[in-house]
């Protein structure tokens, strides 16, 4: 046998180990993920520098009651005469911080509970998951309005009560994730070396679980901003006289017809971050699935075709 | 001998009696009925961590304390937790699920005419958005990565991110307040009353709904459509030479419809959560405005009946859809 | 008067629509009446898209550029999807490979057999339709009940998923049948009765088929006529005794070398290397890369087809040095003598009963390999032979009885095992798509046994070790930074061979290592066990379904059946002289590549 017939079949170079930068690299050349980008940065600039940038205080007076823009305030006036333009570049902060702090709080307790649960399985599983489908029964943003309305709008309860919403669905995914891979002969001959339980997950099971984990980490943030947007709405979030974007649409609704901007600046923030950060973790989810390796060998005849045969990178799929 | 038609009937009947749908639905309600008796005691744990003096919170500050002992007396405030589980459970399975603390009232007769009201727009919600995810899904498979797949993945998906409080107040200022002024913002229905009277208010509550619901249906639609399409029956059915619209009808959608349910099952469970955020926006007569309310003025029974409620809501429809899909899927109806 | 053929394919091809990139290349055949052509060709040859293409269809992404598909008079690649909707099923039909996954699983199979009738034969009734359908299940052998016909796909077992599929094939008296490796998964007595039924249903209306397959044994008991392919084109069409007896085309007859004679009279030989992606195929030869009798104006330009015989032909150029020359039947297969070392046996097996909670699966197993030998262990599946393979690796421990390593006991579970016996004892997998990580580099994969040796070799050793592991496997230093999707199901193979090899083991059990991957490339990873096991004077186990390897890796052999050890012995005397009826019967079902019948047809 000579061995210079034996060389691979040349490969896209560049490979990294990381999954997760392979994929955030070709989410960030595609076009839904441009356009994701797009719409978040500017919001998430707004939200973080919009404080330095405020010409007044949040909650200063400036004018009459809503009034409309003016030299003074280029948005108007809110309810009570404060700046709107300056409470606009205030009230981002929060909303962002804390769906940010409370997907990640979720995604690491869910994935360690779904990890867990698929790995050792049995007793400790059943009863895991028995738990989580309990919290799932409950309609979610319910269980924030009642953990709120009970303890009262203090943050870091908003942030955990929502990171509480996630776990259990990112523990479900974690958990299916880890069934498929723990059957992988890979990991079965790890663990017949003897090789220590932690570094098997570790090293087999967590490399390779990570893209699905991704996907959901990125419908989860969509959902925190929403889930915590909502709260401050309806008065369960951040209080008066803070400047929060959620709480600005309720509190100005009544004067919408004299000064809309109140209303129509916060909305149309909010509806681009969601739209921005839904398209990306979208344009995610599609990298994820065409980085994907196959797993399975090729049935003898039946996928000898272009699109299945045995030994084709999967990137090379032309369909989608 | 083939066997006579009603000899077949009735044993197809007794095949049913011990069958697999039977054995399941009797399995989840079990199960359900598990976890409703679970949230109870969250709830009433929940509702118990209240801090402060549920008495002085109500009756205010300079309440005397006869009248502030009538008042625990009367709401069996000074009973162990577990006594104060156990009245309230049994009272609520006698049908009795007490008196509220806001207004004095019996707490079933304020939270009745909002259960009805609410699954009022439920009901037209799932008529108008099932029908309309299901065809734009089937559509979007069959004309899959083309102009309207794209068009309708790009606008759902735009759809699906957005808050219901978003897509509510962009409703009103577009139908309602500012540009134009056709529909009601906010529904003027005297609490109590059936919204058939006036039912203008149920436009709006509907469309904000209905944009929040049909994005997830639709996704998954497509998405069982297409893998039902990529399957290698339905390549074997071509083969043999079926007419398109057998291939769609008879052999492509039957497969489709399990994940389906099972996404609208999903969909309208977490309606009973952003139901509560359209109902106050509109100030819709229903149970989730019922639930703000009731949490801004502390009045626990209600608090907890109406909970109590949302989840029974959704452990139902979970039910109902698994054994839906049980029904749909033979694999899983039929024995092997 | 030569009659008209049933099928005519004129220089089709068949491309990636997106790149371009060609999967079926200029490919002309022809088939005619009463006719069986087998092709046969290895994974990525482009046979399966050939065969939908018989009816007109490619699958998503695939478009036919050129040429044409002639079924009896009508063309159908020219044809719209209604017209073609009214040929496919009954002027040509199709029999899948995979039946479970072929059924709709939402109907009923009385349901989906009806159909094909009522969509091609308006003029049935309803007394008409149920005749036919009577007959046709009569004819592949099912029974006729209702209760049949109003199961679901999953309610049937493989056989008669597989006997409703070709009933449909077969209903309409198609001029042309399209066979997608039917008969695996069928019993021999059913799968002979089939292939009669097909065979007089064409003669009867002067039909043909087409056999597609990658077995070459099987396709020498059928045809009349084989066509071979290899990157998407042919290499060689010819009757079939030609081609299978004295193949003109050096890939063709590297093939048959390549095919496990359980006669022992031919060494097993692989061929090295892979066939090209779609993507990177030249106006050149294919195959010369690979090819013993390449020479320069190979690469220059794709070659000619050369008559070779009576409606034989040829695509090379150097058929003149091949063609005639016979597949070897050399001197065959060394036999091997039994390592003769007085050490006693290196592993015993005594009393071993398993199973998997209450499903005995094992009973009574006493066996015992002596140091240096190597052992087959075959059975059918479910037969119980992984998992006693599992037990000695320690990966299953529901079993009583002993397993001994040297006179030492074992503990069932690997992780309870002394390290040195861990080491001692490697097991290879199956699959080779899940026994990497791929996560991991080949490297890191190779290198990740000695991270937890006692030894614990330092940064240079390890490298060192990797690099003669790779080495032992004939595979390039180029692999080592790759990560497993970019290599072959062979070349994974080896890397989990390599791996196993690095700690030095004493015992290998290879568990169905060559079941997932061609014949040609099987052969190149039996014979890199052979010669480590000769080299290194390795044990080996190895499980397999195949007797038909057994002679090239193996010394002695031990039959499996229900769990039970029918018999065991040298692989000669077993083979030659079995002493129990199931491995009488095992060995007389082997696919043969025997000269082909005339009179088959």
């Amino acid at each position: 046998m000579t061995t210079q017939q034996d060389t691979a079949p040349s490969a896209p170079e560049g490979r990294s180990r990381a999954l997760w930068l392979d994929v955030l690299a070709r989410t960030c050349r595609s076009r839904r993920g441009l356009v994701g980008l797009a719409l978040v940065i500017p919001i998430v600039l707004i939200a973080v520098l919009g404080p330095f940038l405020a010409p007044k205080s949040p909650t200063a007076f400036v004018g009459l009651p809503y009034a409309g823009p003016s030299s003074e305030a280029w948005l108007g006036t809110d309810g009570i005469g404060r700046d709107v333009l300056s409470r606009v570049l205030w009230g981002g902060r929060e909303i962002l911080a804390l769906a940010v702090l409370a997907t990640v709080i979720g995604i690491v307790v869910g994935t360690a509970l779904g990890t867990t649960a698929g790995y050792v399985k049995g007793a400790l599983d059943e009863a895991i998951m028995r738990t989580l489908d309990v919290a799932l029964a409950f309609p979610q943003i319910i269980l924030a309005l009642l953990l709120v309305s009970i303890i009262g709008p203090q943050l870091w309860l908003v942030c955990l009560a929502v990171a509480a919403i996630h776990a259990p669905q990112v523990a479900r995914v974690a958990r299916a994730a880890t069934l498929r891979t723990v059957e992988q002969d890979h990991v079965k001959y790890a663990e017949a070396f003897g090789i220590p339980r932690r570094r098997v997950i570790l090293g087999e099971v967590v490399p390779n679980i990570i893209s699905p984990v991704m996907v959901e980490a990125g419908l989860r943030l969509t959902y925190s901003i929403a889930i915590i947007a909502s709260l401050s709405f309806l008065g369960f979030g951040l209080q008066p006289p803070s400047a929060d974007w959620g709480l600005m649409v309720n509190e100005n609704r009544i004067g919408i017809q004299q000064n809309p901007w109140p209303v129509v600046t916060p909305i149309v923030l909010i509806a681009i971050l969601t739209v921005g950060v839904n398209m990306f973790s979208d344009a995610v989810a599609r990298s994820a699935l065409g980085i994907e390796a196959p797993i399975a060998p090729p049935s003898m005849s039946g996928s000898d075709d272009a699109l299945g045969g045995a030994d084709h990178v999967a990137t090379e799929v032309p369909a989608s | 001998m083939p066997a006579s038609h009603s000899e077949q009937r009735s044993d197809r009947r007794a095949r049913w009696a011990d069958s697999i749908v039977l054995r399941t639905i009797v399995r989840r309600l079990l199960l359900g009925l598990l976890t409703l008796f679970l949230v109870s005691v969250v709830v009433f744990a929940a509702t118990q961590l209240l801090p402060g003096d549920a008495a002085r919170a109500v009756l205010g500050r300079d309440a005397t304390p006869d009248r502030l002992a009538a008042f625990r007396r009367e709401f069996h405030l000074n009973e162990s937790w577990l006594q104060q589980y156990w009245s309230w459970l049994s009272n609520l399975l006698t049908g009795n699920p007490g008196t509220s603390i806001a207004n004095g009232l019996p707490v079933w007769s304020g939270v009745e005419p909002r259960i009805v009201n609410s699954l009022y727009l439920l009901i037209v919600v799932a008529l108008v958005g099932i029908p309309l995810s299901i065809a734009l899904g089937v559509w979007a498979a069959l004309r899959r990565d083309r102009l309207f797949d794209h068009a309708t993945s790009t606008i759902t998906l735009a759809a699906a991110a957005l808050p219901e409080f978003v897509v509510a107040i962009a409703l009103i200022i577009l139908f309602a307040t500012i540009v134009l002024q056709v529909l009601p913002p906010v529904s003027l229905v005297a609490p109590g009353t059936s919204v058939w009277s006036h039912p203008t208010v149920l436009v709006l509550p509907v469309a904000t709904l209905t944009i929040a619901v049909v994005p997830y249906i639709y996704r998954m639609c497509r998405g069982a459509m297409i893998e039902v399409l990529e399957s290698e029956y339905i390549e074997m059915a071509r083969l043999k030479g079926t007419p398109r619209g057998v291939l769609l009808l008879r052999h492509a959608l039957p497969n489709a419809l399990a994940p389906t349910v099972q996404a609208i099952a999903l969909t309208f469970a977490y309606l009973a959560g952003g139901v509560v955020v359209v109902e106050y926006i509109f100030g819709y007569p229903g149970i989730g405005q019922g639930l703000v309310n009731a949490v801004s003025a502390r009045d626990l029974p209600t608090i907890q009946l109406i909970v109590l409620i949302l989840a029974a809501f959704y452990v139902l429809v979970n039910i109902i859809a698994d054994v839906v899909v049980i029904l749909v899927t033979p694999k899983l109806r039929t024995s092997s | 008067m030569t009659p008209e053929p049933v099928l005519s394919v004129e220089r089709l091809v068949i491309e990636v629509a997106r790149t371009g990139a060609r999967v079926v290349d200029d490919v002309s055949l022809t088939v005619g009446p009463g006719e069986v052509l087998g092709l046969a060709g290895e994974s990525g040859c482009g046979k399966t898209t050939l065969s939908l293409a018989l009816l007109g269809y490619t699958r998503r992404g695939l478009a036919a550029s050129s040429g044409r598909v002639r079924v009896g008079d009508r063309s159908l690649l020219e044809m719209g999807e209604e017209a073609l909707e009214h040929e496919r099923g009954s002027l040509v039909t199709y029999v899948p490979q995979d039946p479970a996954s072929a059924l709709n699983p939402a109907l009923r199979v009385g349901t989906q057999l009806e159909e094909v009738i009522t969509f091609h034969r308006r003029n049935e009734d309803r007394a008409g339709r149920r005749g036919l359908v009577t007959k046709v299940l009569e004819d592949v052998g099912l029974p006729t009940t209702r209760s049949l016909l109003e199961s679901y796909p999953h309610q049937l077992s493989g056989g008669q998923q597989q006997r409703i599929a070709i009933a449909m094939a077969i209903v309409n008296r198609p001029r042309l049948i399209v066979m997608d490796e039917p008969t695996t998964g069928l019993d021999v007595t059913t799968q002979a009765r089939v292939l009669q039924t097909i065979r007089d249903v064409c003669r009867e209306h002067g039909g043909g088929v087409v056999y597609v397959t990658h077995d070459l044994a099987v396709v020498s008991s059928l045809a009349i006529r084989v066509a071979v392919m290899y990157a998407g084109r042919l290499a060689e069409v010819g009757p079939a005794d030609q081609v299978l007896q004295r193949p003109a085309h050096p890939y063709v007859h590297g093939l048959l070398q390549a095919v496990p004679d359980i006669e022992g009279r031919r060494e097993l030989t692989g061929i090295p290397g892979q066939a090209p992606d779609p993507g990177r195929r030249l106006e050149q030869c294919l195959f010369a890369p690979r090819c013993p009798l390449a020479v320069e104006e190979c690469r220059q330009a794709i070659p000619p087809p050369v008559a070779v015989g009576e409606g034989h032909r040829a695509w090379c150029i150097r058929v003149a040095e091949q063609a005639g020359a016979p597949v070897a039947a050399g001197p065959g297969v060394a036999p091997r003598e039994v390592a003769a070392n007085g050490s006693g046996a290196l592993l015993a097996i005594d009393d071993l009963d398993a199973g998997y909670g209450s499903r005995p699966v094992l009973h009574g197993i006493s066996l015992s390999i002596p140091t240096g030998a190597s052992l087959a262990l075959v059975g059918e599946s479910g037969s119980g032979k992984t998992t006693l393979a599992r037990c000695i690796a320690g990966l299953h421990t529901g079993y009583t009885g002993t397993i001994s390593l040297a006179g030492a006991q074992l503990a069932r579970a690997a992780r309870a095992r002394p390290a040195a016996a861990r080491e001692a004892i490697q097991y290879v997998f199956q699959n080779p798509y899940s026994s990497l990580n791929p996560r991991r580099s080949i490297e890191e994969s190779i290198a990740q046994p000695l991270h937890y040796t006692e030894e614990h070799p330092d940064r240079a050793e390890i490298d060192r070790r990797v690099s003669r592991a790779l080495d032992s496997v004939s595979l390039s230093a180029a692999v080592r930074r790759r990560y497993p999707h970019e290599l072959s199901g062979g070349q994974r193979q080896r890397v989990a061979i390599a791996r196993a090899l690095i700690v030095e083991p004493r015992l290998l059990v290879c568990d169905e290592v060559t079941s997932a991957l061609d014949v040609s490339v099987q052969a190149v990873v039996i014979e890199l066990l052979d010669e480590l096991r000769r080299r290194r004077g390795l044990s080996m186990l190895f499980v397999t379904h195949n007797l038909a390897l057994v002679h090239s890796v193996a010394d002695e052999i031990a039959v499996i059946e229900g769990g039970r050890i029918l018999e065991r012995g040298p692989v000669e005397r077993v083979l030659a002289r079995p002493t129990s009826e199931a491995t009488r019967a095992l060995v007389a079902n082997v696919p043969r590549l025997a000269p082909v019948a005339s009179g088959a047809g």
